[in-house]
């Protein structure tokens, strides 16, 4: 394999559990919740992946396995701030502890064992084409869900009903329920969708990225997600670029210490987030852009008053 | 009643001896940076530990602690650990160095033991591995088996354990073959599999087909399988992880050393001291050699012995520093206080070392 496949190769399967946990937190923080727990949530996705994975010998079982638990950790959240109207700062980061100190629990038996992988897509001549050839046509399979989910999500908050409920619902509660939409059903499903996209980018650390199971295996991608949608302006197609800027910026800092360029490590291995900052502190300056898309609801509580 | 109180106090004394010898127990307690069954460098520590409890079971009570970052929250373990009453301290890694020696020094009864690092007090050793030594094998292995002539190496954090490695793999290497390349890059963290993953992806795409590790999770070795290359493991066995591309793992044997501690404090022997056990006392060890033509496992196996009985030493002279600089003149041998400080590559590595 020619090194500029490769990189390209490695790029996309690093941005993919970021788009994951990117894409549940953007519907989330639409519906105007703010969920702080996504490191949380991948974790519990991760190790529950692993598990099921190892179980039932089925990588497939274990992708699903690992939907199931984030979305029920989303949930979790959802009942601690929708139906006990929670702080949701508080609440997401006490979700993020918990994921973790639960993940690391269940994972105790695991640790130390190499998994199953999900096997890469393989499509004849395709696959086969120089440098673009694997890494379009021969990935695996969740790189090709990543990708479908980006449009989905695309299609879902800005050419469907049900997504322009949720918007509404997220930029003024109180409206959207005098006009009559269950607030907190629409944010409640909004927080379990969050939760199992998180649950599956976390499964797929562990059954695609790094077959195996190791405490704190997430390595804050759950917090670098979170700001990839601040960094998107919540929007789907913006966050897919900052997923892919944050890995191949990961990626290449590597390849540039290999290569024996001269740049100091350290500092090289802090460049993804000093990107993502710098990025961040940009689009700040453009106050209108930011306005037109943050949700304005986002991090209050609403409690309906009957 | 008089009989009464005289079963009382009799009964009283009986659970006051039992639980007096109870309480001449010795507590053993580690303290480690990962998880203890990592499949890695913490597991080994625990294996070790295990060790001690299976040769003297008897007379001690072991315990741990796991996780624990290195940095100011240790500190907060180690003194727990202290006033809880253990006797006998193990801190297994290079990050508990200020921690333990400020926890020795509010606790002058209990003994403290602090791995890889250099600081000291009465009741504060410190111990170590030549792993420089297994490097120096992997080396020559490398040179032996690599069609590329580049190995790729990843490593955690610039102190000196971790550069002497990276040196004496290239000595290692060049004793087989002067022109043998190294890759070097480094994750910064001692154990983040998603990186080393991307780290070990990033050195094969450079064109390395021997990779090595300084880092503690399996995922490169992993890689390694993927990618049909040959890879070493790092502190434990990781066959299970690459049946077909492990060249063999420097696995560290800790049961005989903590044997030896733990009965030095049983016996009332235990000072202070500074060790830096080896291949010699078989704490380090190089196995196993699988995956290579028998031609280089007779060689590794043949260099093994060398260096245990003393034929062979890693750092002796000449060795030169990465500008041309004459560090050991031939005929002399590199002193064990340079070793531990190392902070220069030698010559043939072409990159920069952070920090310099």
């Amino acid at each position: 394999m020619e090194m500029a496949e490769g990189i390209l190769l490695t790029i996309v399967t690093a941005a993919t559990p970021l788009l994951f946990a990117a894409l549940g937190e953007l519907i989330a923080e639409r519906s105007g919740v703010l969920n702080l727990g996504v490191e949380g949530m991948m974790a519990v996705g991760a190790v529950m992946g692993f598990a099921a994975g190892h179980v039932t010998g089925v990588p497939v079982v274990g992708v699903l396995a690992g939907i199931i638990a984030g979305a029920v950790t989303g949930g979790l959240f959802g009942i601690v701030t929708l139906v006990f109207a929670a702080n949701q700062n508080a609440s997401g980061l006490a979700l993020t502890l918990f994921g973790l100190g639960l993940s690391g629990l269940i994972g105790n038996s695991y640790t130390g064992m190499p998994g199953l992988r999900l096997p890469h897509v393989h499509i004849s001549i395709l696959s086969d084409l120089p440098i673009v050839g694997s890494v379009i046509f021969g990935e695996d399979p969740l790189v090709y869900v990543a990708i479908a989910l980006t449009i989905a999500v695309w299609l879902f908050l800005f050419r469907s009903y049900a997504g322009l409920i949720l918007r509404s619902v997220g930029d003024n509660d109180v409206s959207a329920h005098a006009l009559g939409y269950p607030v907190l059903r629409v944010r409640m499903l909004a927080v379990l969708f969050g939760g199992a996209c998180a649950g599956l980018g976390g499964a797929y650390l562990s059954l695609v990225y790094t077959p195996q199971w190791t405490q704190a295996m997430t390595a804050g991608r759950g917090w670098i997600a979170i700001a990839l949608v601040v960094f998107g302006t919540w929007l789907p197609g913006r966050i897919a670029v900052g997923a892919l800027l944050f890995g191949a910026v990961n990626i290449l800092q590597l390849h540039a210490q290999a290569i024996g360029l001269g740049i100091p490590s350290q500092f090289l291995s802090s460049l993804p987030y000093l990107i993502t900052v710098v990025a961040l502190v940009l689009i700040s300056r453009n106050q209108t852009l930011l306005k037109v898309h943050t949700p304005a609801c986002l991090g209050r509580t609403f409690v309906p008053d009957n | 009643m008089r009989r009464f109180l005289g079963a009382a106090v009799a009964a009283g004394l009986l659970i006051a001896a039992s639980s007096g010898a109870q309480a001449a127990k010795l507590k053993v307690c580690w303290v480690y940076p990962g998880p203890h069954n990592d499949g890695g460098f913490s597991q080994q520590h625990d294996i070790g530990r295990l060790d001690v409890e299976k040769a003297l079971g008897d007379k001690v009570e072991t315990s741990f602690v796991e996780s624990v970052q290195e940095g100011p929250d240790s500190e907060r373990v180690i003194e727990r650990l202290a006033r809880g009453g253990c006797g006998l301290v193990f801190t297994t890694s290079f990050g508990f160095m200020d921690p333990t020696l400020k926890v020795a020094g509010k606790f002058p009864n209990v003994k403290f033991e602090h791995m890889s690092g250099y600081k000291t007090a009465p009741n504060m050793s410190t111990y170590n591995l030549r792993w420089y030594q297994g490097r120096y094998v992997q080396g020559q292995i490398a040179a032996k088996v690599s069609k590329s002539g580049t190995a790729g190496y990843i490593v955690s954090f610039p102190i000196p354990e971790v550069v002497m490695g990276i040196d004496a793999f290239m000595l290692g290497a060049q004793s087989v073959n002067p022109n043998f390349k190294v890759k070097i890059v480094w994750v910064n963290t001692w154990l983040d599999p998603g990186k080393e993953a991307d780290a070990a992806k990033a050195l094969i795409d450079q064109g390395a087909d021997v990779l090595v590790q300084h880092t503690d999770s399996p995922a490169a070795m992993q890689i390694a399988e993927e990618r049909h290359i040959h890879a070493f493991g790092q502190s434990a066995d990781m066959l299970k992880f690459g049946p077909n591309a492990q060249l063999a793992s420097l696995v560290d044997n800790w049961g005989p050393y903590y044997i030896k501690e733990v009965n030095s404090v049983l016996d009332g022997s235990w000072k202070m001291h500074q060790t830096w056990a080896g291949m010699a006392d078989d704490d380090v060890l190089v196995e196993p050699l699988k995956n290579m033509p028998d031609d280089v496992k007779k060689m590794a196996e043949g260099s093994i012995a060398d260096i245990k009985s003393g034929k062979l030493v890693v750092f002796a002279g000449p060795v030169y520093k990465q500008d041309g600089t004459l560090v050991t003149k031939p005929g002399e041998v590199m002193p064990d206080k340079d070793i531990d400080s190392i902070n220069f590559y030698v010559k043939g590595i072409t990159e920069q070392l952070p920090g310099k």
